[in-house]
């Protein structure tokens, strides 16, 4: 108890010093969580766009992105054909622009696309895709700032569409897209005869194995990936986790910085107090857990206060409008266990050198000088 | 059959055996071959000017710093240079200072069981043994106090309790009552004195005051870092 009061005792002393130190975990760490859920939040939104009712996704061996893969339609009816396969959707990305929104991800698929067969229709029919061939279905919140309803006509890119249907998904990127009949969207990105990728739904997931290998066998340019591995192992999503959390990284980087430099002050300012520990039989152990204790309770009212304020902020963005449907406020427990791990190690590290510093002060020589 | 009357002699518990300290790389010799033995339950004052090293001699006693040359032994074990002096300072000795050297934020109560908590005490114990000592020093009504509340001679009362906290049987003092007024002065080292001879501790005291030392039973004149004891 004692012990625990002199680590406290020590942290209101100096109450503003503290509370900076507190303030700079806090912030460090709203940055990483905020930062690492919006981003891990986007790239679940992505794989979940590719998942849609289906087990494995085709595309071109050793692509960067999925934008610039190419797959042959000719695959896609042989894929389609083989009798462990339930159904194969082409799926063709583009990326297009209207006059006020530079970026909208369109989707080129099939009228048996699994998107457009779970999505609620809020105007329009499943029916009306494709008959066409400039007729689109546009996502709920594209239609908003498209302000565009069934049967007008929008611009997207250069070239007018008619507004068939407008449907409602969960995915942001859905709901915010637009769907064209993939022969039209072929011919608007310049890709015909090609898909981007192909979602596979088997009969049994145990052909898994026999799907991949025949794509190998006959296919020897694209690659077969459960939808799991392929989140794993795609490197735009590998990037943006690295990103996300290095960025984080870096705040809890100055954060601990901050840390450091309150636990060296601590130390400076109370040579003598812990002199007179040590004389009165505090081991350099208890002494070093004493200024760790106090650098990990900064960290940990740190942390915690800094997950307060990114959760906040996570719903903040989650009610602009303009990023609705974007945002995954869903913070995973996971995410919530590192970020305040990394907040402690950050805290205990900082309070390295203090700690080693204050370890080797000689009591003799601080109580020399009365 | 012959008995003899003498009573015999007390155990030694501190020994300095030609001891030898100088600082800033031999520039300032401060001990210079002392010789120095305590024995148990005794009270011996170092008297002598500023710098003629009785505070030194203290802290090696102690432990708290190590002998250039020569040996020292506490309770019939000898101190290792730059050992671990973690039990000595936890079972074996108490130090109390011309600065109380308490803690400011925390009780008289806190600052006392410091040494406990250090030492891993059991906590009635550490309780029991703070109340005994609290009572004797008239401090028990004191325990909640801040330490800024206390007055200096209650601080020094309180720096006793502490040093005393895990039954020393060694108590090294410098200067206890050095920052008090004459009558403070003379009530705390009343009180030092009562305590170290109900408890059988062995006290060795650095003071100016020719008048408190004495008091004790000893009295060692130190001069240009040698002990010059009167007999």
């Amino acid at each position: 108890m004692i012990f625990l009061k002199l680590i406290v005792t020590n942290l209101l002393r100096h109450r503003i010093r503290s509370l900076i130190s507190i303030a700079g975990i806090a912030f460090s760490v709203a940055a990483m969580l905020t930062i690492v859920t919006v981003l891990q939040g986007a790239v679940e939104m992505f794989s979940g766009i590719l998942s849609s009712d289906s087990q494995i996704i085709v595309f071109e061996r050793n692509v960067s992105d999925l934008f610039f893969s190419s797959v042959p339609s000719e695959a896609v009816q042989t894929i389609s054909s083989w009798p462990i396969v339930q159904h194969a959707d082409p799926v063709l990305f583009g990326i297009v622009s209207s006059s006020d929104h530079p970026i909208i991800t369109c989707f080129g698929i099939t009228d048996a696309d699994a998107r457009l067969r779970k999505a609620s229709w809020i105007g329009g029919t499943r029916e009306d895709f494709g008959k066409d061939p400039n007729g689109v279905v546009l996502g709920q919140r594209a239609a908003e700032f498209m302000s565009a309803t069934v049967g007008k006509t929008v611009e997207i890119g250069h070239a007018a569409f008619h507004v068939v249907g407008v449907i409602k998904t969960a995915n942001g990127f859905e709901d915010g897209g637009v769907f064209m009949p993939l022969s039209s969207a072929q011919a608007f990105f310049h890709k015909e005869g090609s898909s981007s990728v192909i979602t596979i739904k088997l009969r049994s997931k145990e052909d898994i194995p026999e799907l991949k290998a025949s794509v190998r066998r006959s296919y020897p340019s694209l690659v077969a990936l459960e939808d799991e591995e392929f989140t794993r192992s795609y490197s735009q999503f590998k990037i943006l986790k690295a990103t996300a959390w290095a960025v984080g990284g870096c705040g809890l980087l100055l954060g601990g910085l901050g840390v450091a430099n309150t636990m060296i002050m601590s130390v400076f300012t109370r040579i003598r107090e812990i002199a007179i520990l040590r004389v009165n039989g505090f081991s350099p152990g208890q002494i070093a857990t004493m200024i760790f204790g106090e650098s990990a309770l900064v960290s940990v009212f740190g942390a915690v206060v800094g997950l307060l304020i990114g959760t906040a902020f996570l719903f903040a963005l989650k009610l602009i409008p303009a990023l609705h449907g974007y945002v995954d406020t869903s913070v995973q427990p996971s995410v919530v266990v590192i970020v305040i791990l990394l907040a402690l190690m950050t805290g205990v590290t900082g309070a390295l050198y203090p700690a080693v510093y204050a370890t080797r002060i000689r009591a003799v020589e601080a109580l020399r000088f009365e | 059959m012959t008995t003899s009357n003498r009573s015999p002699t007390p155990p030694i518990v501190l020994l300095a055996t030609d001891v030898w300290k100088s600082y800033d790389d031999g520039a300032i010799a401060v001990l210079r071959g002392v010789n120095f033995t305590g024995f148990q339950g005794e009270t011996v004052a170092l008297c002598g000017p500023s710098g003629c090293g009785k505070s030194t001699l203290l802290h090696l006693l102690g432990g708290l710093d190590s002998p250039d040359i020569g040996r020292i032994a506490v309770n019939s074990r000898e101190l290792k240079p730059f050992g671990n002096p973690l039990h000595l300072l936890r079972h074996e000795v108490g130090f109390v200072f011309q600065l109380h050297n308490l803690i400011p934020d925390l009780t008289l109560e806190e600052n006392c069981l410091i040494p406990t908590v250090a030492a891993g005490l059991d906590r009635k114990a550490a309780r029991d043994r703070l109340r005994e000592l609290t009572d004797r020093t008239g401090l028990s009504h004191r325990l909640g106090s801040k330490i800024q509340k206390l007055s200096g001679g209650e601080r020094q009362r309180t720096a006793l309790c502490r040093a005393l906290m895990n039954k020393p049987r060694i108590l090294l003092a410098d200067e206890p009552t050095g920052s008090l007024d004459e009558s403070t002065s003379a009530m705390v080292f009343d009180l030092l004195l009562e305590i170290v001879a109900n408890e059988g501790v062995t006290l060795v005291m650095a003071t100016h005051d020719r008048t408190l030392a004495a008091r004790c039973g000893r009295l060692i004149e130190m001069r240009d870092g040698s002990i010059h004891e009167p007999f």
